[in-house]
């Protein structure tokens, strides 16, 4: 390891604190009556969501995994309690617990609901990293009934590891002079940052554990992995210099978007057109919220088989006009997608994104007045709605079914990039 | 077998915001309201039930001569009382 780096590293203390099955305990904490049986939160059947979200350890015996369909996971453990999702009491105990680890810093950066790294280093009282994870589970457990785990080392990459590395209710320290013994073995998609797709072509040419990862030559990851490869390798090399971000720190926004699974499949472009034309209004208002311009617009497909593809174009002039965009999604999406399969989710995503106050280079093909009236047009929508409620204008192409799913009570918000 | 039992509770609250359960109110299944003067706070936590779930500011608490927790979580009030 590069000496600057290690300096660095030696001096930081970091903890990540993972809270273990997190629905499926929080629903299990509330009614205790489910803490003795196999457990597993699924989404709603009737919003074509029926899949298991989380289960708890007696359900895993069963080989119950998460992402099972539930007639799946039923059939693998009969006896399985199957309970809906309550994400107001998700959101609570997560608040909760970021609650207790502002007790001993205020560096502490949440990673999805469930997760949070804590930096240490800077606090007042110098930090025993093993003597402070054990108190933190106590407290969390005494408090909030819930068990976590926690892993302490220099760097998050490796703290993360090792909260993976014993569950549940568990401190796993990393020593630092014996990392690689304990972490090179491990298989390389334990590593934060390698996903299903990176960890197929690692694992093609013969790269199965982080210690292959840690020696693998330079040139190889960059042209197979690309950009990603050197970093991943710095993290299997144990040389994360990221920087726990503060409680109050707000990632800055790369894209907006807006996707739903259909209350039916999509069959024809017209289906595709209205949920579009339904999907981009989101996306306008939260783009007008963040003050921010789409410089190019991407389409997510899922199909009826659950297979993904995604379709990405950029806009001649930057606009957060929803007609605007969803025009550009839709000729983007009849231009790709060949219908092989009908369509079980959609997204539409605002991606290249500049600030709304910037100058904007403008091409002779384009009419920017067309596009200013636009503009104009859909901020006096914006503003009625925001004065008399959201139904108050519309499309009339939306006021027949858009397929589009009804109840949908709460947004949630998935964990970003932690180090892009 | 014990169960979350939602009471009414009469309490007091000083010039620190120090919140003091004086009476809890106990509505038993025919309707009828049973009261029990709080004789002592113990200790004041915030901490889970293990016993019939949820968790919040627990009060220790003794009445009739007997120590027993108090818990209120999001505004209500509960027991940890006999099914």
């Amino acid at each position: 390891m590069k000496s600057s780096i290690r300096d660095f590293q030696r001096g930081r203390t970091i903890l990540h604190c993972d809270m273990n099955n997190f629905y499926a305990s929080v629903e299990c904490m509330n009614d205790p009556s489910l803490r003795d049986r196999p457990v597993a939160v699924c989404g709603s059947v009737e919003m074509r969501h029926g899949i298991v979200l989380a289960k708890n350890y007696l359900a895993k015996a069963y080989g119950v995994k998460t992402g099972d369909v539930i007639w799946k996971a039923k059939h693998k453990c009969p006896d399985l309690v199957v309970v809906e999702p309550h994400y107001d009491q998700y959101m609570k105990f997560s608040r909760l617990a970021r609650d207790i680890y502002e007790r001993y810093t205020d560096r502490i950066e949440p990673f999805g609901m469930d997760e949070c790294w804590l930096d240490l280093s800077d606090s007042v009282i110098p930090a025993d990293g093993k003597k402070t994870a054990d108190e933190i589970r106590s407290i969390v457990k005494f408090e909030l009934g819930l068990t976590i785990s926690v892993g302490v080392y220099f760097n998050k990459v490796f703290a993360k590891l090792g909260s993976d590395m014993r569950k549940p209710d568990a401190t796993t320290c990393i020593p630092y002079k014996s990392f690689k013994k304990i972490v090179w073995p491990l298989p390389v998609s334990d590593l934060l940052g390698v996903g299903r797709s990176t960890g197929d072509i690692l694992s093609f040419y013969g790269f199965e554990t982080i210690g292959d990862l840690a020696q693998a030559p330079e040139r190889f990851l960059t042209d197979k992995v690309g950009k990603n490869g050197l970093m991943l390798k710095a993290f299997a090399n144990g040389e994360d210099t990221s920087s726990v971000k503060r409680s109050d720190y707000i990632s800055p926004v790369k894209s907006v978007g807006h996707g739903v699974t259909g209350r039916e499949d999509l069959r024809n472009n017209e289906d595709v057109w209205k949920l579009m034309l339904e999907l981009v209004q989101e996306v306008g208002h939260r783009l007008r919220q963040h003050g921010k311009l789409a410089g190019g617009v991407s389409v997510g497909v899922r199909d009826c088989k659950l297979r993904c593809c995604e379709f990405q174009c950029r806009l001649p002039l930057p606009t957060h006009s929803p007609m605007y965009l969803a025009r550009a999604a839709y000729s983007l999406f009849t231009r790709r997608y060949g219908w092989d399969l009908p369509i079980r989710s959609l997204t539409v995503r605002a991606i290249d994104l500049i600030e709304d106050t910037s100058d904007i280079q403008t091409d002779i093909f384009t009419d920017p007045v067309y596009i200013d009236k636009m503009e104009k047009l859909d901020l006096s929508i914006e503003n009625l709605r925001e004065r008399f409620g959201d139904g108050i204008v519309k499309n009339a192409v939306l006021l027949g079914d858009t397929k589009m799913p009804e109840d949908r009570e709460l947004q949630i918000v998935m964990p970003a990039g932690a180090f892009m | 077998m014990l169960e979350k039992t939602y009471v009414g509770v009469s309490l007091t609250v000083n010039r620190r915001g120090d919140v003091r359960p004086r009476t809890i109110f106990w509505y038993d299944p025919e309707g009828e309201i049973r009261k029990y003067r709080v004789d002592r706070l113990k200790h004041v936590c915030r901490a889970a039930s293990t016993k019939v779930g949820g968790c919040g500011m627990r009060y220790t608490v003794v009445v009739d001569g007997r120590e027993t927790f108090l818990f209120e979580e999001d505004g209500r009030w509960f027991v940890e009382g006999r099914a």
